[in-house]
């Protein structure tokens, strides 16, 4: 029996368990707007924000795992088709496209045209520095590390500082083998 | 703004639906498992659970390293015996996560060692008697039980010893209706 194929990034979506995209929405909305009030400065929240993001991420790469049957992530071009087209449908419920390769390929950007955390958001003039989504390259990097990815994640572009998309510029860093883990050896 | 539809996933219980060729509803008389050990790939032991095992020659940490240290060499093993694989690595040499092939099960004459690995870096081992047949299906659905019950609950410290009671009973009623 040939292990199960991966599973298409509509076929997970339609099977997992969705909340009401507007409670959504304004829930991350209230988080963002708390971080504002306790932290104060934006670039704290900004880090505040990829560090929250970097702790969901390396949980959810088991349940992303686990459901869209992914056995393998060794190549990074392969990968990164993968956080676009699965990832993404599965938990924001849009589909991101892969583009900007460099010639190593080692960095590619991520790019989302529709992104559902910032329906009715728009940044006053005191937040121009906000990464309002930051959270999502914390996921992609907690992630990423999890199958022994070192990534550095960073936007690009974002709508709401005035751009056409969201993108987020995926970067390489190293591929982390497998080591025996105990040192000791009695 | 689109909807996500929130009534139908109202019904749905958390774990995922067992896969076919386990005997549902025999509530305690199937049983072929005896151990099953969860690690991460730290070789951090995160579960260690028995059902059937009456020999115990070594204190529980040192039978733990053990496991781990068989199951990672003999990976190491099968990647460099690869007969179809034209890249020639060396016994021994690290390899990525997910590089090269892999085993999922071997079985001796007294019982049947179930493996699955995933690419983030969890093991499941699970010992059962060698009459089983292909349980990749079952290991799957226990990773999928990990993910409910232990991934998803805030409390649980991710690299630590899991002690979530629903895992750990919803583990047990699943093993038991392995055949």
């Amino acid at each position: 029996m040939a292990p199960p194929a991966p599973r298409s990034g509509d076929a997970v979506f339609a099977n997992v368990e969705r909340v009401n995209a507007e409670l959504f929405t304004l829930t991350y909305g209230a988080i963002v707007r708390q971080l504002l009030t306790d932290l104060e400065e934006v670039g704290e929240v900004n880090k505040q924000l990829d560090q929250m993001g970097y702790n969901i991420g390396i949980r959810l790469i088991d349940e992303f795992l686990a459901k869209s049957n992914v056995s393998r992530c060794v190549d990074f071009k392969d990968t990164a088709d993968v956080i676009a087209k699965v990832g993404f449908k599965m938990f924001l419920g849009v589909t991101a496209t892969v583009s900007n390769w460099d010639a190593e390929g080692s960095s590619c950007s991520i790019i989302l045209e529709d992104n559902p955390l910032v329906d009715f958001v728009e940044l006053p003039d005191t937040c121009q520095g906000l990464y309002y989504c930051n959270i999502l390259s914390g996921v992609v990097r907690g992630a990423l590390e999890m199958v022994s990815m070192k990534t550095e994640v960073s936007w690009v572009r974002d709508m709401l500082h005035g751009d056409d998309a969201y993108e987020l510029r995926v970067k390489l860093l190293k591929q982390v083998p497998e080591e025996y883990p105990y040192k000791d050896d009695e | 703004m689109q909807f996500f539809s929130g009534a139908a996933a109202a019904e749905t219980s958390p774990a995922p639906t067992a896969p076919p060729g386990t005997a549902q509803g025999l509530g305690g008389s199937g049983g072929a498992g005896n151990m099953l050990y969860v690690f991460n790939r730290g070789g951090v032991c995160l579960l260690y659970r028995e059902w059937n095992r009456p020999l115990r020659t070594l204190d529980a940490n040192q039978d733990q390293k053990l496991m781990f240290g068989l199951l990672f060499s003999l990976r190491s093993f099968t990647a460099k015996m690869d007969p179809t694989s034209v890249e020639k690595v060396n016994l021994g040499a690290p390899l990525l996560p997910g590089e090269g092939c892999s085993f999922h099960c071997f079985r001796t004459n007294t019982y049947k060692l179930n493996f699955m690995e995933t690419p983030s870096g969890i093991k499941i081992i699970l010992v059962t008697n060698p009459k089983t047949g292909d349980l990749r299906e079952s290991l799957r659905y226990i990773y999928n039980i990990f993910v409910e019950y232990v991934v998803k609950n805030p409390l649980y410290v991710p690299g630590t010893t899991i002690k979530c009671e629903l895992f750990n009973t919803n583990l047990d009623k699943y093993v038991k209706t392995l055949i």
